[in-house]
């Protein structure tokens, strides 16, 4: 990128010189942060700014009595270095909160370097640890994927939007802004899509599916499409998110460094009271068929990171979700305690009386039920054994009050 | 750095069962009193499990919306949030006198300020009556008007029925209502019968539920005779053996809830500044959540 034409603005210029005057004489870089270091050389009369491309070096005594023509000056001096020093100011003064899952997230969003010094891999494939390469690819936004929700960092303009025009300055603050639309809004022109810029507004969202039903699980794939959050700060773009899926980022953090606690089927359901007493006698051969009923990617975007126990894993496939499932959530659990009740039950054999077409409609509606597909047959494709007309047939033929009736016996 | 944690029971089945959570937060937020407000869920997401994790600030008062003490406040809430070392005595209570409890979490390097729930607050007395306010329209209700405060019942635990006589006790004292009565859904004197227990010709019923839902919309109108079919609604007020019931609907969803909340946390030594004056003067002037 080019760095020259960066004017820095005038709140980061003070920051900037304040930081630095604060130097001590004990040799330490006053600044070390992405790429930049900052430090006053051992006779005490020049401030040395590094990065990896270029160095600019200040007098102490202009630093020191800085008046207004010098603060000009000083501007200029800083301009080849005005992304690092930009750079520097959003994440120390603006992001603040190191250490934090807000900060951690946000440095993802735009493919920096987790700089927490508990995340032990300091940079992904798609980290850029290059500040230049980083405000680059700003310009033209930064795309991200969080479940369903598509992230795009960018610099911010004096006018409050962004970049893309090439012109690399910015508002000379670095401000980053950010814009939240539904993946399969990808391609969607702006003007489409509904406008929102309160995170508040993303609880209506997240409330109901596309068919109007409501969402007990905010990490199913069915968040609706067709909106966008546009504008967003920082705060607000992890305050949506949070919103959009809870915890997801403070989970995800935690496993970025290394921690993320796991509690395993087997713990959860023994910690359990009340009504959900019984879940810990639910059998451990059911645990693969709970997870593939209520844990695969088509059912719940999280991945899902406990097991039956520490030392006893599940063979359902996990999932790819990028953020972690660390316990068997409510939803699980309430339906546990079905299956609970339901495996004590005794098998028995039963005799039914039904033409193999029939035997394998049935089959044909339990799939259509579970993939949620009823919705999308067709009223007259009676060649789908799932079709209304089909199964009021069958039920019409061979059941009585709504149970297999007369032509089931047990024996 | 102060948080504040609402955590309430939500739904699997019920969006709004949430919404009166999710109003009282949106208050308090506005007054800036907290550096951050959260809410958690039993049944929602984020889970009480998880929901101090979101949280940076290193004190927490996390206040339960829930109506007494017992079950949730007890067992269910302390255990999902790992609080270490709790023990029910340590709230010296004896059904309706929890206050708060200071403990630090397994999970996350804060301090826990663990409040009772806000159905056994003080507070929550001017609630009521600030909802037969709401419900009548009159800012001056009481003379010529009954008031009933319901609540569910024994079934689930004891410590219900205390707090609603608490509060009714509370309000008969302010001689403010011609009648008062707590009445319930499980058990004797029972709401079905409201019209039995007034002489007055106006009833204010108020049941005592964090969130509109199956009982308080469905079950107890139809009990009481206001509908003979919770779907096709009912007048307020309607009538009823020729009394008028003013059903109100659940006191959580009043607005002046907020209040209770802050209460809570200021008891248990959050500086909130001056949002309980800004609060009350906030809600003085909205209509009700759902009306
Ligand atoms: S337990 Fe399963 S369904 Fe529930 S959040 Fe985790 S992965 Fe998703």
């Amino acid at each position: 990128m080019e760095a020259t034409g960066w004017r820095v603005a005038d709140e980061v210029l003070e920051a900037f010189l304040e930081t630095v005057l604060e130097t001590d004489e004990d040799d330490q870089p006053v600044i070390d942060f992405d790429g930049l270091v900052a430090e006053r050389l051992a006779d005490g009369s020049t401030y040395r700014l590094e990065t990896s491309t270029t160095t600019v070096e200040i007098e102490a005594s202009t630093v020191a009595n800085a008046t207004e023509r010098s603060m000009d000056e000083l501007r200029q001096s800083l301009e080849p270095i005005g992304p690092f020093v930009t750079n520097w100011y959003v994440w120390e003064r603006t992001v603040g909160g190191r250490e934090t899952a807000r900060r951690a997230f946000l440095r993802w969003c735009e493919g920096a370097p987790l700089d927490d010094p508990k995340v032990e891999t300091v940079a992904s494939k798609t980290d850029t640890s290059d500040v230049l390469d980083r405000y680059d690819a700003l310009e033209s936004g930064v795309v991200r994927h969080w479940g369903e929700l598509q992230i795009t960092t960018r610099l911010a303009t004096e006018d409050g939007g962004c970049t893309g025009t090439g012109t690399g300055t910015g508002t000379g603050a670095g401000e980053r802004v950010y814009e939240i639309r539904h993946v399969q809004d990808a391609d969607a022109t702006d003007e489409t899509l509904e406008d929102h810029d309160d995170p508040r507004d993303a609880r209506e969202i997240v409330t109901y599916d596309a068919d109007g039903r409501y969402r007990p699980l905010k990490t199913a794939p069915t968040l609706v499409a067709g909106w966008r959050f546009a504008g967003l700060s920082g705060d607000d773009l992890v305050e949506t998110v949070r919103t959009i899926y809870p915890a997801t980022v403070a989970n995800w953090h935690r496993e970025q460094c290394g921690d993320l606690d796991v509690d395993h089927w087997l713990e959860t359901a023994e910690r359990q009271t009340g009504i959900y007493d019984v879940i810990d006698e639910l059998p451990r051969e059911t645990l693969e068929w709970l997870t593939e009923a209520c844990c695969v990617d088509s059912q719940c975007l999280k991945r899902r990171e406990w097991e039956y126990a520490a030392d006893d894993p599940i063979d359902t496939d996990p999932g790819d979700g990028v953020f972690p499932c660390r316990e068997p959530c409510s939803l699980v659990i309430a339906a546990a305690r079905k299956w609970a009740i339901l495996e004590s039950e005794e098998e028995k054999t039963w005799e039914l009386e039904l033409t193999t077409t029939e035997m394998n409609q049935l089959a044909e509606i339990v799939d259509a039920v579970a993939d949620g597909r009823v919705d999308e047959i067709r009223e007259a494709d009676v060649y789908d054994g799932a079709n209304r007309y089909r199964a009021r047939y069958l039920r019409a033929k061979r059941m009585d009050d709504g149970s297999l009736g007369e032509g089931a016996t047990n024996r | 750095m102060q948080a504040l944690v609402i955590v309430a029971h939500g739904s699997h089945l019920n969006p709004d069962s949430a919404q009166p959570t999710y109003d009282h937060a949106d208050t308090i937020r506005k007054t800036g009193a907290f550096d951050e407000v959260r809410e958690g869920f039993w049944k929602e997401e984020p889970h009480f499990r998880e929901v101090i994790r979101t949280v940076e600030s290193d004190e927490v008062f996390v206040v339960p919306l829930f109506i007494s003490e017992g079950y949730f406040t007890e067992q269910v809430i302390p255990r999902e949030l790992r609080l270490e070392g709790w023990d029910p005595d340590l709230w010296e209570s004896d059904g309706t006198d929890a206050t708060e409890v200071t403990l630090e979490v397994g999970d996350a390097e804060k301090t826990v300020h663990y409040c009772g729930p806000v159905g056994t607050h003080d507070a929550m007395t001017d609630v009521i009556v600030k909802r037969a306010e709401t419900v009548t329209d009159d800012p001056d209700v009481g003379p010529g008007f009954g008031l009933a405060v319901v609540g569910h019942g024994t079934e689930r635990n004891e410590n219900s029925a205390k707090a609603i006589e608490h509060h009714t006790e509370r309000i008969r004292e302010m001689d403010r209502f011609d009648e008062m009565r707590a009445l319930y859904m499980d058990e004797e004197p029972e709401v079905d019968d409201v019209t039995d227990y007034f002489e007055s010709e106006d009833v204010v019923v108020v049941p005592l539920f964090v969130a509109d839902g199956f009982h308080t919309q469905e079950d107890i109108p139809e009990d009481m005779g206001l509908t003979d079919d919770y779907r096709t609604g009912w007048d307020v007020p309607g009538i009823v053996d020729g009394q008028r019931i003013w059903y109100a609907g659940a006191v959580g969803t009043e607005p002046l809830m907020a209040d209770v909340i802050l209460e809570r946390a200021v008891d248990a030594g959050a500086d909130v500044g001056d949002a309980l004056e800004q609060v009350e003067s906030w809600t003085s002037e909205r209509p009700a959540a759902g009306d």
